[in-house]
Order: C-alpha cells, then sequence, then structure tokens
C-alpha cells in the first residue's frame, strides 16, 4: 500500500523508555474523583448524592442530550461528595467523590450487551460510556453515527502515537491485540464501513508484528506502518496519510469519507460487546525525569494522579511541572489532587531541568514555524496579527484551522509563544462572536 | 499542595535551536573565507575584520542602550553583520569608513527599524552600497593577493607594484583586460573584496550551513543556477557563446548567493518563495553585470530583491490544509 504524507511536522525525540514495560494494574485507590464532565459535549447530572453507595460500572452521571456519554463509577463505595472542582480546565466542573469499600462489588446493571441491529449497536456504545480515548473525548457512538449524506468507506484505527513518551497504545496493541481486532469487526459490521486500516507509526516494531499476524485472516484490515513524524497521529493527519484525503476546513472526517478511532477505543469496545463493563480504566504511561520507575500502568478512573506516582516509586526529585498526556498537546495540571480522565493517556512529571524557560526574542523570520506547520498557516504572522489585537485579521489568516500541535513552537529558535497567542486570539474571536 | 508547579501552556517541550546557535554556525560557517582573506591580503584584512565586527558589536549595544531596550549583542547577530560587512570590503578601504559602514548597517539599517528581524533589506549589504556612493574611489581600488593557493600548496606571490592599476575580473572583462585563470578564481588568488574571492572557502562554508540545516539549498544553488544559464545564453557573440564559470566565480556572487541572499529575515518564508527570489536576484545579477557600466550587481541585486520580499511572501503562501484559500 502507498502512502501519502502531509506538510510539516517536526522530529522530537522519542523517548518512548516504556515501550517494554508491560501494564501493571494499579488496584484500588483510597478515594476517586469521577467529574461529570470528561468528553465533548453536554455535562452530565449527577445521579448519586452524598452518602449514597454505588458499585463498580453503575451509573452515577448521565444526560439526554445527544452529545455526551455517560459516566460510571468505577469502584464500590459511598459517595463522599457531589461538588463543583476545578480538573484541568479554567472552569468548575461537578465532580462526584467515592470512597471505596475495597470489595469491588460489580453493579447488576453490568450485563454484556444485546445487540442485533445498528441502532443496539449504538446505544450499547453510548451506554458503556466510550469516548475518543486518544485525547480528544469525543462521544464514539456520535463518531460513529455519521450523517447519513457523508459517505463513510474508511475506518481508521489510531495506533499511531506521535507524541513523545507515550506508550500505552503501543501496549494496547500488544497485550490485547484480540480486543482490538474484535473491536473492529463489531464497528465494520455494525456500520456498514467496508474497509478498516491501522495507522501506526514504524518507531514500534513489536506492536507491528503483532497486529500483522493477527490482520491476516481479514482481508478487509491492514495493517498501515507509516513513518514516525510529529503530528502522524493528528486525526486529520492520519487521514491524509493512509487515503489521501484531506479534510476540509470546520468539516469532520466523516465528510472525508471517514472515521477515526483510537486504537484503546476499539480494543475496549471488543471486550465491552463481551462483558458489558463500562469504560471504568485507563492504561496510562508514567513517564518523566521525576519519575522513580516509569512504567505502564492500569489505573480505574478517577485515581487521584498521587496515587499513581506513589505506585512508581514516588518522585526521584521534586517535580518542576506535571503534564496529563504528552509533551507537545499535553495539560500542565496545578496539583496532584487531579484524577485520572477517561482520556488521560499519559502522566508525566518533569525536572526542573526538563522545564527550563527560555526567554522570548525578536522573530528573525527564519521560516521554520511555516515549514513545519501541518495545516500550511502562517504562524508568525498569526502571533504578529494577535499580539497586535488584529484578531480579525488572523482569522483571515484562517487561525480557526490551528490544531494547536505546538510544531511552531517545538521548531522556533527564538522560542517564541506562537501556540499560545494562537489560542489567546481564537478566545477572543469567540468571545466577540459570543455577544 | 505545597510543592511549587509549573502551569503552562503546551508544547512543554522544545527544540535544541536558538537564534544564538544559528548566528554561531554563520559565523563558524564564514571562518575559512575570513581566514583565507587575512591570508590573501595580509594584516590589513584583519584589522578590517575585528574592526567591523567590534564596532558592529558595539554600535548594537550603544543604539539598544539609548533606546532603552534590552541588549541583544549576545544574539550574535551584530557579529555576524560585522564579519558580512568586512568580507564586502576592499582590503585597502581605511579603518574609519569601515567604521562608518558598521554605524549605518547597525544603527540606521537595523536597529531603527526595530532591531533583529524587523529590518527590511540586508544591513551589511545596503552598508556597503551606502560606502561605494560615499567613497567611490576608496570602495573600488584594489589590490592582487600577497600570498597565493598554489593547487595543493600555499605560496607567497610577488608583492603588487601597483594597486590602484589593479583590476578585479568583472572589472578586467568589461574593460577588455586578461582575465584569470578559472583555477585561480576559484582558490581565490585574484582581487577583489576582502572575502569574496575565494569560491572554494565559501562553498565549504556553504556545505557547513546547508549540512546543519541553518540555510536551505534553494537560494544559493537556483541563484548561481540563474547566473549560470543567463550568462551562458546571453553570450558577448551572441547566444550561448558566454563563459558561465567565470561568472559564477567573479566577484560576490558565492558571498552574496550563500551568506547574503540567504539571510533569513530580508529572505522569503517559504521554499516556493525562496525560488522566486533566487531567479529574481540571478536575473538581476547578470543584468547589471552585463548591461550596465557596474561590474559587479550582486549587491543591488539582492537589496531591490530584499525590498520585493513581502510582495514574494504574499504570493507564495503555503496551500491550506483541506483546501480553501490563503487570503
Amino acid at each position: 500500500m502507498k502512502f501519502h504524507s502531509f506538510r510539516g511536522g517536526v522530529h522530537p525525540p522519542h523517548a518512548k523508555n516504556t515501550e517494554n514495560c508491560a501494564t501493571i494494574p494499579l488496584g484500588v485507590p483510597s478515594k476517586v474523583v469521577i467529574p461529570m464532565v470528561q468528553h465533548i459535549g453536554a455535562p452530565c447530572r449527577p445521579l448519586v448524592k452524598k452518602g449514597d453507595t454505588v458499585k463498580v460500572g453503575q451509573v452515577i452521571g448521565d444526560t439526554d442530550a445527544y452529545v455526551s456519554a455517560p459516566v460510571h463509577s468505577s469502584v464500590s463505595g459511598t459517595v463522599t461528595a457531589v461538588e463543583d472542582r476545578i480538573i484541568t480546565g479554567s472552569r468548575p466542573v461537578t465532580c462526584v467523590e467515592i470512597v471505596p469499600d475495597g470489595l469491588q462489588e460489580v453493579s447488576g446493571d453490568v450485563a454484556p450487551p444485546v445487540v442485533e441491529t445498528r441502532e443496539d449497536f449504538l446505544k450499547a456504545v453510548r451506554a458503556s460510556g466510550l469516548t475518543g480515548l486518544g485525547g480528544a473525548g469525543f462521544p464514539a457512538h456520535v463518531k460513529l453515527n455519521p450523517p447519513k449524506e457523508a459517505n463513510v468507506d474508511t475506518l481508521i484505527i489510531n495506533a499511531a502515537e506521535c507524541e513523545p513518551y507515550i506508550t500505552s497504545d503501543c501496549r494496547e496493541c500488544i497485550e490485547n491485540t484480540d480486543y482490538i481486532i474484535k473491536g473492529i469487526r463489531h464497528v465494520l459490521k455494525w456500520t456498514g464501513i467496508p474497509r478498516a486500516f491501522i495507522g501506526i507509526e514504524d518507531n514500534k516494531p513489536e506492536a507491528i508484528k503483532i497486529l500483522e499476524d493477527a490482520v491476516k485472516p481479514y482481508s478487509d484490515i491492514t495493517v498501515c506502518v507509516v513513518k514516525t513524524i510529529y503530528p502522524q497521529g493528528a486525526e486529520k493527519m492520519l487521514i491524509r496519510t493512509l487515503t489521501g484525503r484531506e479534510v476540509a476546513p470546520g468539516k469532520l472526517p466523516a465528510d472525508a469519507g471517514c472515521i477515526v478511532m483510537n486504537v484503546g477505543s476499539v480494543s475496549f469496545l471488543g471486550r465491552y460487546m463481551e462483558n458489558g463493563m463500562p469504560l471504568i480504566k485507563k492504561r496510562i504511561t508514567v513517564d518523566g525525569e521525576s519519575v522513580k520507575t516509569p512504567t505502564n500502568v492500569e489505573v480505574l478512573i478517577g485515581t487521584p494522579i498521587q496515587e499513581v506516582f506513589d505506585f512508581c516509586g514516588g518522585f526521584s526529585e521534586e517535580p518542576a511541572k506535571l503534564i496529563m498526556g504528552g509533551p507537545m498537546m499535553g495539560v500542565a495540571l496545578y496539583s496532584l489532587d487531579i484524577p485520572v480522565l477517561k482520556h488521560t493517556n499519559a502522566l508525566l512529571a518533569f525536572s526542573k531541568e526538563q522545564v527550563k524557560l527560555t526567554e522570548e526574542t525578536s522573530c528573525i523570520r527564519c521560516g521554520r514555524c511555516v515549514e513545519v506547520c501541518p495545516m500550511g498557516l502562517l504562524p508568525f504572522e498569526l502571533d504578529r496579527l494577535i499580539r497586535a489585537k488584529s484578531y480579525e485579521d488572523a482569522q483571515k489568516n484562517n487561525l480557526m484551522d490551528c490544531m494547536e500541535c505546538g510544531s511552531c513552537v517545538f521548531a522556533c529558535p527564538a522560542k517564541r509563544l506562537i501556540v499560545q497567542s494562537i489560542r489567546l486570539g481564537k478566545d477572543a474571536l469567540r468571545r466577540a462572536s459570543a455577544k | 499542595m505545597d510543592k511549587k508547579l509549573l502551569v503552562s501552556s503546551s508544547p512543554h517541550i522544545r527544540s535544541e535551536i536558538t537564534t544564538q546557535k544559528l548566528m554561531l554556525d554563520v559565523i563558524i560557517a564564514l571562518i575559512p573565507a575570513a581566514i583565507g582573506g587575512i591570508w590573501f591580503f595580509g594584516i590589513r584584512a584583519a584589522i578590517l575584520i575585528i574592526t567591523s565586527v567590534v564596532s558592529c558589536v558595539l554600535f548594537e549595544y550603544l543604539a539598544r542602550k539609548l533606546m532603552k531596550r534590552s541588549s541583544t549583542i549576545s544574539d550574535l547577530s551584530a557579529v555576524v553583520t560585522g564579519l558580512l560587512l568586512a568580507m564586502n570590503l576592499p582590503p585597502t578601504l581605511p579603518v574609519w569608513m569601515a567604521i562608518v559602514g558598521s554605524f549605518f548597517a547597525i544603527v540606521i539599517v537595523k536597529q531603527l527599524f526595530g532591531g533583529l528581524g524587523h529590518n527590511f533589506v540586508n544591513p551589511a549589504l545596503a552598508a556597503r552600497a551606502m560606502l561605494l556612493a560615499s567613497y567611490g574611489s576608496k570602495m573600488t581600488s584594489w589590490i592582487e593577493p600577497v600570498n597565493k593557493i598554489a593547487v595543493g600548496v600555499a605560496s607567497s606571490a610577488t608583492p603588487p607594484a601597483d594597486i590602484d592599476s589593479y583590476a578585479t575580473p568583472l572589472a578586467a572583462i568589461k574593460g577588455g583586460g586578461k582575465l584569470p585563470e578559472l583555477m585561480d578564481m576559484f582558490l581565490g588568488n585574484i582581487g577583489g573584496s576582502l572575502g569574496e574571492t575565494s569560491a572554494m572557502l565559501l562553498i565549504i562554508g556553504g556545505i557547513y550551513l546547508i549540512l546543519r540545516g541553518v540555510i536551505s539549498w534553494h537560494i544559493p544553488v537556483i541563484y548561481c543556477g540563474t547566473v549560470f544559464v543567463l550568462t551562458w545564453v546571453m553570450g558577448p557573440e551572441g547566444l550561448f557563446t558566454g563563459n558561465p564559470v567565470f561568472h559564477l566565480l567573479a566577484g560576490g556572487l558565492m558571498l552574496g548567493a550563500i551568506y547574503m541572499a540567504t539571510d533569513y529575515t530580508t529572505s522569503p518564508m517559504t521554499k516556493k518563495g525562496m525560488v522566486i527570489y533566487a531567479v529574481g536576484c540571478g536575473i538581476l545579477t547578470v543584468l547589471f553585470r552585463l548591461y550596465t557600466n557596474m561590474p559587479e550587481g550582486v549587491s543591488y541585486a539582492i537589496l531591490l530583491m530584499n525590498v520585493a520580499v513581502p510582495l514574494i511572501d504574499r504570493y507564495s503562501k503555503p496551500k491550506r490544509f483541506g483546501g480553501g484559500k490563503n487570503v
């Protein structure tokens, strides 16, 4: 199979230090904090109150809104708080705090879904609480139900894992190969999509070998080994690489005939269709200079990150920065009390040495940001316009196309905070249009 | 929470590259040609180089201080400007003129327009043009090298008898004088500006810059290629009778194409833009050389194309992902 390529991209150090670290289950933490928003879309309404006892897999938050996903308890125990807290964003979200009883009693609602039609399947996917596990957290049942006029002919399984450090998807491919295949079969069957491509970067030879062996019986699943370049795993880039199609600005992958699912998402679906256990745990990579024993751990959703780091031997030196996700697009955390979320795929603790602040200097117009921008933008120009508060001019220069991959900032010799000012610009435009 | 955590917006890692490292690479790349200049033209070349580097750095420091701005001398860009200016001067130029040139380059062309990244023409080239306009005769008196490079070994040449009568190859071809051997032009055994005479040493530095990823091959190769083709086609005896190799090696083409035209600030942002710009530089250089009464056209060609860069940038934007138009 011949692949296409996308313009731009950068080559950060891979730092896949944990690629050979088999996943270790962390077990039941001392408490879990489960936010009612762990997805793109409407927040869930908490269905439990303080003092309630809950069981594993019990729905504790839901809503009637279509673009949303229910939230389940990851433990059995007692609800100790239902209150607003600040998690990763700047606005508080309602969270349910549960103190586990350690018994991990499974809720009676947990049963393998009975699926006979496409509608049953989508209903089951919604009930599973699945959101895009790659990082964005888009509800899976919405993704799997594209508008009829969109002629979707390709399911793309994203195992590219282009962010440095993260190896959780790589481990998923190695440890849960069968469930990945089962999940793909379910999706192909119920959506009627004729073929699936598994996109994986060529720096994961072990995972590639295992996947290639696993797909041999299926002529409609192809393992596509793609070049290792950041942001290969960005949805639009992977579609372009595997099909040569470009998702037009403001459009969805379905408009380019594709549905893209993270490899962890299909693997989860494969297992869920068998045992009906909703999304309550997550494999995450724990790494960074400050972590004593970097590894992959399987964590119940809602586990405070403090307990995850403790499980990995604690800190070898005081961390200067904690990141949820990868170093290119992850979110810096302000506290060790923040819980692991559905789409958390890595926790990084960077040492002081790793987060050395560099001073911004003048743009020298070297053109590196333009060269590396996968969206074909002029990052230096957007930066200049936004700093001059010319937001509308920035919009005319396709500001909204920016997916904030950070390639420009990575490449900039003047260490300019380009993406950061792009975020400000987008925010200013959103505020202006909200008025 | 008693630990202090840094909370900042992604990305959380950066490449190692900095403006200072890029400038340092340009300085390293210029060292062979600078040492060559000192070998060819003696101690006065060394004095000129040191004078213009020191005065450029000093003017940068003073200008920033007077304008109450942060000091930028550590980015090494003033060193590069000083070095490039010296390379563009005749070895016999009085030292004070080099200081005047440094002042013009750093204070007028660079800092008054906002400093590094804001100047619209190359400071060193603008200073050279200013000196040429102000001190025409001093800027066009040339000497023969005092030392030459024999193929393989360095040897001492007989010192020139009369400074003013010496002609550069480009002046010779216009005035009908005796032309030097191409190999001498390649090695640098000819007269000319301090750092422009040895194509060999300049190309060594150019290869270093390309390998280090400081510059791309587009501007130097396409610029030289355009000059090669045009000087071959537009020969003195009719079409295809030109001496393109002579034109490649003569004058300031190598210095200009590799080190001056590739200046980030005054060259286009995209590869497409670089191609247009380099072809433009090549065409203008040939037109100046062949059809004006100036012997050399590289500096004016680059300066003119510098001014055209905003226009080129406007029409050579990258293709927007997913189609649609770039406004």
